[in-house]
């Protein structure tokens, strides 16, 4: 999942933030995000070291690390090896790698257009 | 039979060594299921069915249902088990896990009620204390026509059974991977390293046929499917 307007930014793993996050680009977070997180085109990112506590809506998502909280994703999510999720997902794909941690339930939404 | 403590001592050692990459490998067995057979039947012929895998997060399992149009909810409870802030003292001082505050944070689903619930072999890896709290939670949640699928050891698999994760591959088949050592290391919060060694889970104790009545006593019937493998198969519907 590549961002559609070229522009990515990071939260760094040192970085700390508590609030409402939302934007035009993709997002990587190796830090610790509480609150929500809306980025309704673009995709984001929990890196390894990040720990979210957050509600996220987002076109995709890929957990490498810590997410609480449920994932309305309106493209795809991604669960790899080291994630672990406790939350709802609801996205059109996901794909789930062994070793992934999940607790939570799983709704897929059908296309339309399919 | 390991006890409450000894498990939570083996599981989370203090380390100031470098960082260990995650060492898992995976045995594969492939074995046929009676008991999936005949409740494959209820999600080929229902239109959207409401299922609860208790066991390893299985991708295979979230796939197998979410292509069907099902909704899948995924929980490991064996894992949870192993929470070291479930740990309380018993009159006598002995360590017991606390299960109220286990049933507080797990298997809470308010507004969900289930068709299907796979408890795989967890009966007889959880500890003993949950067991019964656990067994009414699932009759609760579980819809009145519901089915639950749990898994039995009989006495010829011996004491040091292996603890499996559970894959659907096919309406009767199954693949079942057995949990490996593992570890993992982590920074907390005070920026100590700290390494969890998990070497699976030991079965903690062998049910009769009169005591897996006695578990379920509670719901609507119960089907015993034996296998070759020493495993029996145990089908209750609500």
């Amino acid at each position: 999942m590549g961002a559609p307007g070229g522009g990515l930014a990071q939260i760094g793993s040192s970085v700390v933030v508590k609030g409402e996050l939302s934007g035009s680009e993709d997002l990587f977070v190796d830090g610790h995000v509480e609150g929500t997180i809306a980025l309704k085109s673009n995709n984001l990112t929990v890196g390894p070291n990040g720990q979210v506590k957050a509600s996220v809506d987002a076109k995709g998502v890929i957990v490498q690390g810590k997410l609480e909280g449920n994932i309305q994703a309106s493209d795809r999510v991604e669960l790899r090896k080291s994630a672990s999720v406790t939350g709802d997902i609801a996205t059109q794909r996901i794909s789930i790698e062994e070793g992934a941690f999940l607790k939570g339930k799983v709704d897929i939404h059908r296309s339309d257009s399919k | 039979m390991s006890s409450v403590s000894q498990n939570f001592m083996k599981l989370f050692r203090s380390s100031s060594g470098p960082e260990v990459a995650p060492a898992q490998t995976f045995e594969k067995l492939t074995r046929r299921s009676s008991g999936l057979g005949e409740l494959s039947r209820m999600w080929e012929s229902l239109e959207t069915l409401c299922v609860l895998d208790l066991g390893s997060t299985s991708p295979g399992n979230i796939r197998y249902f979410t292509e069907r149009g099902h909704k899948i909810y995924s929980e490991d409870l064996l894992t949870a088990s192993t929470d070291p802030e479930l740990l309380s003292k018993d009159e006598q001082g002995h360590a017991v896990l606390d299960s109220r505050k286990f049933l507080a944070e797990n298997l809470v689903y308010p507004a969900a009620r289930f068709d299907v619930i796979f408890c795989w072999n967890l009966p007889d890896y959880l500890d003993e204390g949950l067991v019964k709290p656990v067994v009414g939670r699932l009759w609760s949640i579980l819809k009145p026509g519901g089915m639950l699928l749990a898994f039995f050891h009989t006495r010829d698999a011996g004491p040091d059974a292996p603890c499996h994760r559970f894959h659907i591959v096919g309406p009767d088949t199954l693949q079942m991977h057995k949990i490996e050592l593992r570890r993992e290391t982590r920074r907390g919060p005070t920026g100590a390293i700290h390494t969890a060694i998990s070497d699976g889970f030991q079965l903690q104790r062998v049910f009769n046929n009169r005591h897996i009545e006695t578990l379920f006593r509670d719901f609507a019937s119960i089907k015993f499917f034996l296998a070759r493998d020493s495993i029996r198969e145990v089908l209750v519907v609500r």
